[in-house]
């Protein structure tokens, strides 16, 4: 893929990178943004989540329940992937060379798969259990599903800090 | 005299066993850090909830008080949670936090969060619609709501910096 090694190196070696990385402010700073707006995604996830399986917001229907929480959740999802960007560009080679950081990237598509496929297979018949207190086996699968996998990505997010000593 | 008395603290607990295996197993501060990281995570994320609902930004069809009796008692069995966690990092490396400024910071913050908390909680449990009978009292409402906001900001940006500023 030297198309792809063409753009990484360009990336890092971009005015922008440069910044992030000599500056003693600037990257904490990002990690900070970054570490907010994560907590914000898996926190708000988790609630609805943890309708999807039953557990919590009960009296409330699962439509009204994501209806209410899912906006704050792609909010903070795009914060977290434009400071997430940042943090990338300004060691792309090093964080490339990281499992924990490639595994982070791997659990967060295997969470969008599992939000699509969850779109895919309730849409035709939420309706008819929209206002139960208790979904599906298939939405509890995808509830409980996404909770682990959030909870793997905050863990690899915590280990690429210890694996990786940014220069 | 209170730093001496910090930094002989500070040594007495870096001797203790329990400091010992938190130190050399090395998945433990990792693992503490993020069961830590994903508390707070559904700390910020209540408090964010309810205080966009109180704005009227998400959940409008919901009322205030419903949405902080779904998201506000959980709080509190959470931050002994926060509090073990926390103790556990501290005691396997005592001097990053106890003789670092921003650590002192974060619990002030910290203290300031739960005091609003418990505000909130009890104002609308004695008066669930208290909210909305002024303009004076829909005013302290949503002030109160920017605060907490910007105190759990405050609580994430110096969590990240007590990395940075250990001595």
């Amino acid at each position: 893929m030297p198309l792809f090694g063409a753009l990484i190196s360009y990336l890092e070696g971009s005015a922008l990178a440069d910044a992030v990385r000599e500056s003693d402010l600037l990257f904490p700073l990002i990690e900070s943004v970054h570490v907010l707006a994560i907590c914000l995604v898996v926190g708000s996830i988790l609630a609805v989540d943890l309708r999807l399986l039953g557990v919590a917001s009960r009296n409330l229907s699962v439509s009204r329940v994501t209806r209410g929480i899912l906006p704050l959740t792609w909010c903070a999802f795009v914060v977290a992937v434009g400071s997430g960007g940042l943090l990338f560009v300004s060691n792309a080679t090093k964080y490339l060379g990281n499992g924990f950081f490639i595994a982070k990237l791997v659990l967060i598509g295997v969470a969008g798969i599992n939000m699509a496929v969850f779109h895919a297979v309730s849409a035709r018949t939420q309706p008819h259990w929209d206002n139960a207190a208790r979904p599906p086996l298939s939405a509890r699968l995808a509830g409980g599903l996404s909770i682990l996998l959030w909870i793997g990505v905050v863990a690899c997010g915590r280990w690429i800090g210890f694996t990786m000593r940014a220069s | 005299m209170i730093e001496a008395a910090l930094n002989d603290l500070s040594k007495w607990l870096a001797g203790t066993a329990l400091s010992n295996t938190i130190q050399t197993a090395a998945w433990i501060i990792p693992t503490l850090q993020t069961i830590h990281i994903l508390t707070v995570a559904v700390l910020f994320s209540s408090a964010m909830l309810v205080d966009l609902r109180i704005w009227r930004v998400t959940q409008r069809d919901v009322p205030v008080a419903d949405v902080a009796r779904r998201f506000l008692p959980p709080v509190w069995p959470l931050v002994l949670i926060l509090a073990v966690t926390g103790s556990l990092l501290i005691v396997g490396e005592p001097r990053r936090s106890l003789l670092n400024d921003t650590f002192y910071i974060k619990m002030a913050l910290l203290a300031a969060a739960l005091l609003l908390t418990a505000g909130l909680q009890w104002a609308l449990a004695s008066a669930p619609d208290a909210w909305e009978k002024s303009g004076a009292r829909r005013l302290a409402g949503r002030s109160a709501a920017v605060l907490s906001i910007l105190i759990w900001c405050g609580i994430i940006f110096a969590g990240r910096f007590i990395a940075y500023t250990q001595v």
